[in-house]
């Protein structure tokens, strides 16, 4: 157990410092990265004084360690358009973009799971056919074009909620419905292909053969064992919800880290892309380090890999 | 087995493309399947509208009339033409914009697709087959590449070197190996230990060889099932792009474009974004349908 966590710890440790070069390494795509950094209309003499003052001139792997140290001291360098350090502008914004996923992961969960298990319960019914035809529709369905149709409708035809900004609960219903849609989708297929696995299980047929009655069956015997992928691609979606908040938030004005990080490519602000590549990459290889560990006491099996 | 000869001679001229031969079924079994069936019709047309659009767009996809602007759905226009989806706020034709539309989709699909699929295949074959430190190392990186939010990713590097079609495709064909090298290492694996392959070492063939040979062929049906659900990925992706105003650049008609101009007029002209919208849903329905039909078909324990 102890030689499993820590083997993962350590890869943990290294994806990080893999993530932590390629961020590094955004800024070097063009070759030049005082070009990038300052505006297209600067003088040559401007350009090479910049890159006197940030040590572009260096070796590749001094910078490198250079902005290693930084970014672990959390320092990304000065927000060039808000004068202020990258690292405190990205942190700010975190607690709504984490706010945000957060909601979207609690709709994907409540209508999924109950929805994959009636799917697989009563299979071949009709509700199974409304539940299956909605997951590939909200499989097929684009972020942005959800939340735009759920502006159209909601903001603009019904007046019923608004379509910008962060503060009530109201604010929060259509950005996380839109964010949530496609998770719901993947999750719902998910629970209703494990569960009609784990329901023609030979333990299953047993306990219905011994009178156990339906309820507890699907409950307490099949989901329980149906419980492990869905909690693996809890950790891995929100990757994606974390990813996709970059256009949930763009259309929904959201104040969180995507919004931010959109704009700062915009106005080609990157020390502020880099820190918010860099913290929402760290958060995700952090909560799939929590998902090992949480299901390594749900399947036992796994600490034996 | 006492087969006699003539027989087996027959059996063998009868089995000289058992590749085929094995297609065909699929193919037949595949037929059987309405809704992949679908999905494929849908394909097609989005197909056939990209090759064809000069044909078959009714009016010029580029071409300002401000005289016509923001005209509802199937209303005329001054001149008496009829515009289906309406037109936009630059007067333009909503359905021609969209069979154009179709153009940057699928090229950025089939493109970035190849590129990812080819690099997955390369990474997976090599690191299912060769296993040990290469196999580690290739792992590791595919574990880094998934811990970006991909598209998170793509703007800050195309925002660095400036929305193009080359650099789309590229950006999102790089990025995009780490599904099928999994599932091509998956089915390695398994393949390596088979006897086939042992035969075929034990007749001298180097490794190279096999993995071409012998274990390729084998792993090319789970890859297949994977680049074809990941092509609806990528076309979702290209319009996001196109819509975050980093995808293929104006005047150039993508759904994308369409719909981030429809955003700014929600609540005057409903169609701008609705319609652009149900092009890219259509679309990648119908690859999904097509995409599921060929995993139950080709692959049913394959879990996507």
């Amino acid at each position: 157990m102890k030689i499993f966590l820590a083997r993962r710890l350590a890869q943990s440790l290294l994806v990080l410092l893999g993530v932590s070069f390629i961020v590094f390494f955004i800024l070097y795509l063009t070759g030049d990265p005082a070009l990038v950094l300052l505006p297209p209309d600067s003088s040559a003499e401007d350009v090479e004084k910049f890159r006197q003052a940030m040590g572009f001139n260096d070796p590749f792997i001094v910078q490198y360690g250079r902005f290693f140290v930084g970014a672990l001291h959390g320092n990304f360098g000065q927000s060039v358009r808000h004068g202020e350090p990258a690292f405190g502008l990205v942190v700010e914004r975190m607690p709504a973009t984490f706010q945000l996923a957060g909601a979207a992961l609690l709709v994907a969960l409540c209508l999924a799971i109950p929805a994959g298990i009636v799917s697989a319960v009563r299979r071949n019914t009709i509700l199974d056919y409304v539940s299956t035809v909605v997951a590939l529709l909200g499989q097929s369905m684009p972020t942005f074009w959800l939340g735009i149709m759920l502006i159209l409708v909601f903001s603009v035809q019904f007046n019923l909620l608004p379509s910008s900004g962060r503060g009530s609960f109201e604010h929060l219903i259509l950005p996380a419905i839109t964010l949530g849609l496609f998770t719901t989708a993947r999750i719902t297929r998910l629970t209703r292909s494990g569960m009609l696995e784990v329901l023609s299980q030979d333990y299953i047929r047993t306990a219905r053969a011994k009178g156990v009655s339906d309820s507890p069956v699907v409950w307490k015997h099949a989901l329980k064992n149906a419980a492990i992928p869905i909690v693996t691609i809890v950790g891995i979606e929100l990757g994606t919800l974390l990813g996709g908040s970059v256009i949930t938030e763009t259309i929904f004005a959201w104040p969180g880290v995507g919004r931010l990080s959109v704009q700062a490519i915009y106005n080609r602000d990157y020390p502020v892309v880099q820190a918010a590549v860099f913290l929402l990459s760290s958060t995700f290889v952090l909560v799939n380090l929590a998902v090992d560990v949480v299901y390594t006491y749900l399947d036992p099996r796994i600490r034996l890999q | 087995m006492s087969v006699p000869i003539s027989a087996r001679t027959l059996d063998l001229a009868a089995a000289r493309s058992p590749a085929r031969r094995e297609w065909t079924v699929f193919a037949r079994r595949l037929a059987r399947r309405r809704t992949a069936l679908f999905g494929l019709a849908v394909v097609m047309i989005v197909i056939v509208a990209a090759l064809g659009a000069p044909w078959l767009a009714p009016y010029d996809p580029i071409e300002q009339d401000i005289t016509n602007r923001l005209r509802p759905p199937g209303a005329l226009d001054a001149a008496g033409r009829s515009h289906l989806f309406g037109t936009d706020h630059l007067g333009r034709d909503l359905l021609a914009r969209m069979i154009y539309g179709a153009r940057p989709a699928l090229m950025v699909g089939f493109a970035a697709v190849a590129i990812s699929g080819l690099l997955g295949m390369g990474v997976g074959l090599v690191s299912g087959y060769f296993g040990g430190r290469i196999d580690d190392v290739f792992m590791r990186l595919a574990d880094i590449q998934l811990a970006f939010p991909f598209i998170l990713l793509a703007i800050a590097v195309i925002g660095v070197l400036g929305p193009s079609l080359p650099v789309i495709i590229v950006v999102i064909g790089v990025s995009s190996w780490v599904v099928y090298a999994r599932v091509v290492r998956g089915a390695v694996l398994s393949l390596r230990e088979r006897e086939f392959v042992q035969a075929a070492h034990a007749l001298g063939s180097r490794d190279g060889r096999v993995l071409v040979h012998h274990i390729m062929p084998n792993a090319f049906t789970p890859w297949l099932v994977v680049a074809t659900l990941d092509m609806a990925r990528v076309i979702v992706i290209e319009s996001a792009l196109s819509f975050l105003g980093l995808g293929v650049q104006p005047p150039t008609p993508t759904w994308g474009g369409m719909l981030a101009d429809g955003r700014v007029y929600i609540s005057t002209a409903w169609w701008l974004a609705t319609f652009p919208g149900l092009a890219i849903l259509v679309t990648v329905l119908g690859i999904n349908l097509f995409g599921d039909g060929l995993r139950d078909t080709l692959d049913p324990r394959l879990k996507l």
